[in-house]
Parts: structure tokens; C-alpha cells; sequence
């Protein structure tokens, strides 16, 4: 396998409800990696796009060949990869793969959503597609019930009273509003505090609204290329060191494992195992807080922290910048904001640009090597991408 | 390969109460909801079983945000109850206040009965769901 770069990337301002289309919101993150490439729309050979729910927001089917051709990349192969939150994360490893295989030299890879666009009570029947519709949805489950039955589950596990967790969730959403409030792109850029975490309203016991990442429009794009193409486009390559992804059917079948996560710790092992690193190596995470709980246990999956210990570890400032592991310090799905389908282009986006030191207040200083993790439905797909500097 | 036992007939055998699931000829796994090949080992060698629908909740939430269509059955708990026979199974809790449950209700046993959800716009048909009420 070649070695392959992010030599550009690109991302929209995410945002609420606004009037552009997602291949437009698509189109604009693109442009912009396309020409921080240095490279021209028909220098792309092959296009990978993450798009949950266009048909229902939109009645968008097949955005990927209108976009494709929408950027001026005529006729070139485009695929559509539906992999519920963590479509563009499933898009970026093909992408990657076509690239490292020696078929392609250079590709984009992105996403783009409209779900703010769709209003709460039709998101909310959407996002609850991603869970099984036979066996689940009949029960009245939303994604922020998924959360709260592991929740739950976790407090229980782990013998943390619920208080005492309630607690720790609400730093992790305290935490990823201080970045989001440094980050010009994010959805949210206002701090909040405890009380107006704990004060929120109920959505799913135990998850209060500001447990809950927002429904999001935006989009988001990359541009990965061989490493002799790398090379002569920036100084600057980024490079994929490895990059991990699993299945798992509904949540009734993984029993034996929850709250745990398997397929997050089958995804992060194999970007962990073709990288040669291990969590201590990694200086950044930008990881899936779709609730305030999902990071804690994502934290706890990944490695970083033992399991039943990632809240303790957030309450004492070990996710936060000059912590252990700085976590999500583009605010992460919760403040930046969760267009579901640019999502996981947008955590590779942040990374990127942290490790290029181009993160202003934000920044984690000296970063080299950063690391995505994303999460489709209730653990149905997860993607884990491990990224370092080329200089 | 045919179904050993199809989502429509498990879906009619639960509209009159009954359980149904798959018996592993091979590990003796019991999987339920119904699939193709067992949960633990892949085989396809499965027979239909009649199961208790007896078990513990082991989590809960009350849902008070509902899905577009489903506002009206605000607020709701939903259960994972682990049956006695070991698979999990998502389904309602009723009998109780739904907004005063709290963790002391997870461990608590259950037994099962069915409500029918008669689907909507974007589903393939109406579908049985389990409802369980606490064993006192």
C-alpha cells in the first residue's frame, strides 16, 4: 500500500436551518480544499460523499453525481456512503483505500447534511431510522434514548452514582462549548455553565438538552492524494497512519459488551495496530460527543482513560488543552455542531488543521499526531482515523 | 435459504402473546428477535422455541422528546429487559408512572405482553412490540 495524504481541506460554517442545499454546502467545503490543494476540479478522479438523510430533508437522492458535477468534475465516479452519523468517516477510509491501492492519485472526499432544515420532530423520526426499525423503533426509540438507556447502563456498571455522572456530563458539555466558542465555525460559539446544563430540559431521562448535540446543516471536504502527488502539491502533507472500522448489529445484540462500544474497540484497534501507535501517542482526539455521555464512554473504549474512569478524568481537566488527551477542541459535535453526514470530514478537517498549528486560540500546541473516532447509529458503524504530520 | 422463522411470522405469533425464537442446533444459543443465523455461532441450524417472556430490566429511559407522529405517547419508558432465557429485547414499560421511574426499577423483574405499533408513513407495516409490566 502508498502512503496517502489530506493535502487540502475544506469546511462550511455549521450552523441551524439556512437556505443552501447540501450539495451546495458540499460544493463550498470543497472548492476550498480543491484550491488549498493547489489543484482544479478536473484534476479529481474519484469522488466519496457522506449524505444521511438528503431524501428526507431534501428529496436529494444521489447528491454525490450532481455534486460532482455541481464542482466542475465531470463525469467522474462519485459514490454516495450512508453510514447514518459516521457516513463521511466510512466515505474518508474507501477514499483513503482507493488511494493507497495505487488505483487512484488524487481524490475528495466530504459530506454534507441539511438535518437543522428538517425541524425536531421529523429529525428525530429520521435519526431513530438508524436504529432497527422492526425490533427498536416500534418502541418509540430516538438517538437521544439510545444514549440514555447506556447511560444508565454505565452509572450502574461502574457503581458512579447518577448524580455524581450527571456531573461529570455536564463538564463534558461545558468543556466542548469553551471551544466552541473559539471556533469561528461552530454552530454555538457562547460559553455555558453547569447550572444551565443541569437546568435544561428533559429529553430522555437521564439526557437534558444540553446532554444533546444540535440537528445541524453544513458540509465539509478533503482532498487525499499518493504521496509522490503529496509531496509536489504542499509542504504541508498530513498523512493517514492509519485508519479502523466495524460493525455491530442493533443494541439488543450487543449484550454482552454495553455500555461498552464493541465496535469502537475492534475500529480502534486496527487504526491503532496500522500505526504502529498506541493512545499515548496520540497529542489530540476530535471524538463522537453526539451526548454528553458518548464521550465518556468513547474515552474509556479508546484507551485513554481505564474503563469507568473518563468521567473523573474529564471533572479533573485531563480532556482539555495542556490535559492528557485534549478532547474535541473544535468544540465536537456538541457546539460545533452534528450535520451528520459532514461530520466525520469535519473531525478530519480539525485535526488537520491543529496539526498544521492553524487553530488560533484553540490550538494544541506542538501537535503531530491527532485521531478521529465516529460513531453511526447505536454502534452500527464506527470509524476510528489516526493522522500525522509529514514535516 | 428460506427463514426458519420470518419477521411476519414472529411479528403474528407475538400479536396473540406468544414469544417466538430460534434454538441453536449446534450451541444451543437462543436468538431472539429472529435472524437468519444464530447470535453466538453463525449456524443456521435453528429451531422456532416458545420463550417465557419472563426477565429483569437491566436499563431504562423515559422519553419525553418524541418522533415526529409519536407526540401524543409522550412520555414513555422504554425498557432493555434481559429475558430468562438470555437475549435482550427492547420494548415498553407500562402499569407505572413514567415520569417518576428512576435507576431503582433496573433489576426489577418483568413479564411480557404486546402492544401493536401500527406504523406510519415510512414503515414497512405495523409491527408487535413487547410491553412488560412489573411482576409483583
Amino acid at each position: 500500500m502508498r502512503k496517502v495524504a489530506a493535502v487540502g481541506v475544506g469546511m462550511t460554517k455549521f450552523s441551524g436551518k439556512q437556505d443552501k442545499t447540501a450539495i451546495e454546502l458540499f460544493a463550498e467545503a470543497a472548492i476550498d480544499a480543491i484550491n488549498e490543494s493547489n489543484l482544479k476540479p478536473k484534476d479529481i478522479q474519484a469522488l466519496f460523499m457522506g449524505n444521511a438523510l438528503g431524501d428526507f430533508a431534501e428529496g436529494q437522492a444521489q447528491p454525490q453525481a450532481f455534486a460532482a458535477d455541481y464542482i466542475g468534475a465531470f463525469n467522474i465516479p462519485a459514490n454516495k456512503y450512508e453510514n447514518a452519523c459516521a457516513s463521511s468517516s466510512a466515505a474518508f477510509r474507501d477514499a483513503f483505500m482507493w488511494v493507497a491501492s495505487g488505483f487512484y492519485d488524487i481524490v475528495l472526499v466530504g459530506g454534507a447534511e441539511t438535518a437543522a432544515k428538517m425541524g425536531t420532530p421529523l429529525a428525530t423520526r429520521t435519526f431513530a431510522m438508524a436504529s432497527d426499525s422492526r425490533y427498536e423503533y416500534p418502541c418509540g426509540i430516538t438517538f437521544p434514548g439510545v444514549f440514555a438507556l447506556i447511560a444508565h447502563l454505565y452509572a450502574k456498571k461502574y457503581g458512579i452514582p447518577l448524580e455524581k455522572l450527571k456531573q461529570q456530563m455536564a463538564q463534558v458539555t461545558v468543556n466542548s462549548h469553551y471551544y466552541g466558542a473559539r471556533n469561528p465555525k461552530a454552530q454555538f460559539q457562547k460559553e455555558i455553565t453547569m447550572d444551565d446544563v443541569l437546568n435544561s430540559f428533559m429529553v430522555c431521562q437521564p439526557l437534558q438538552l444540553y446532554d444533546c448535540c444540535p440537528f445541524s446543516d453544513g458540509g465539509s471536504a478533503i482532498v487525499l492524494a499518493s504521496e509522490e502527488k503529496a509531496k509536489k502539491l504542499t509542504n504541508k502533507p498530513v498523512y493517514v497512519a492509519g485508519v479502523g472500522q466495524a460493525s455491530a448489529g442493533n443494541l439488543l445484540s450487543q449484550k454482552e459488551y454495553l455500555p461498552r462500544i464493541r465496535s469502537r474497540e475492534l475500529a480502534a484497534k486496527q487504526s491503532y495496530d496500522m500505526s504502529g501507535l498506541s493512545p499515548k501517542d496520540i497529542d489530540v482526539i476530535e471524538l463522537h460527543d453526539c451526548f454528553s455521555i458518548a464521550t465518556i464512554v468513547a474515552l474509556d473504549s479508546l484507551g485513554f482513560f481505564e474503563f469507568g474512569k473518563s468521567g473523573e478524568a474529564v471533572e479533573k481537566g485531563e480532556t482539555k488543552l495542556g490535559g492528557k488527551i485534549p478532547v474535541n477542541p473544535s468544540g465536537g459535535l456538541k457546539a460545533k455542531g452534528h450535520p451528520i453526514g459532514a461530520t466525520g470530514t469535519a473531525q478530519v478537517y480539525e485535526i488537520v488543521r491543529q496539526l498544521r498549528g492553524e487553530c488560533g486560540e484553540r490550538q494544541v500546541e506542538g501537535a503531530k499526531i491527532g485521531m478521529t473516532d465516529t460513531l453511526g447509529g447505536d454502534g452500527g458503524t464506527l470509524c476510528n482515523v489516526i493522522l500525522k504530520r509529514g514535516w | 435459504m428460506e427463514h426458519k422463522l420470518s419477521f411476519k411470522d414472529y411479528n403474528e405469533a407475538l400479536k396473540q402473546n406468544k414469544l417466538l425464537g430460534l434454538k441453536c442446533k449446534q450451541c444451543g444459543a437462543v436468538t431472539v428477535p429472529p435472524k437468519i443465523a444464530c447470535s453466538k455461532c453463525s449456524s443456521t441450524e435453528l429451531d422456532i422455541v416458545e420463550l417465557s417472556g419472563k426477565g429483569k430490566i437491566q436499563t431504562f429511559t423515559t422519553v419525553f422528546v418524541a418522533p415526529e407522529g409519536r407526540e401524543g405517547e409522550c412520555p414513555y419508558v422504554i425498557v432493555l429487559v434481559e429475558l430468562d432465557e438470555g437475549p435482550w429485547m427492547m420494548g415498553n414499560l407500562t402499569g407505572i408512572e413514567a415520569n417518576k421511574v428512576t435507576m431503582e426499577i433496573m433489576g426489577k423483574k418483568v413479564k411480557m405482553g404486546h402492544a401493536v405499533f401500527p406504523g406510519d408513513k415510512y414503515s414497512a407495516g405495523d409491527e408487535a412490540k413487547p410491553l412488560f409490566s412489573l411482576v409483583t
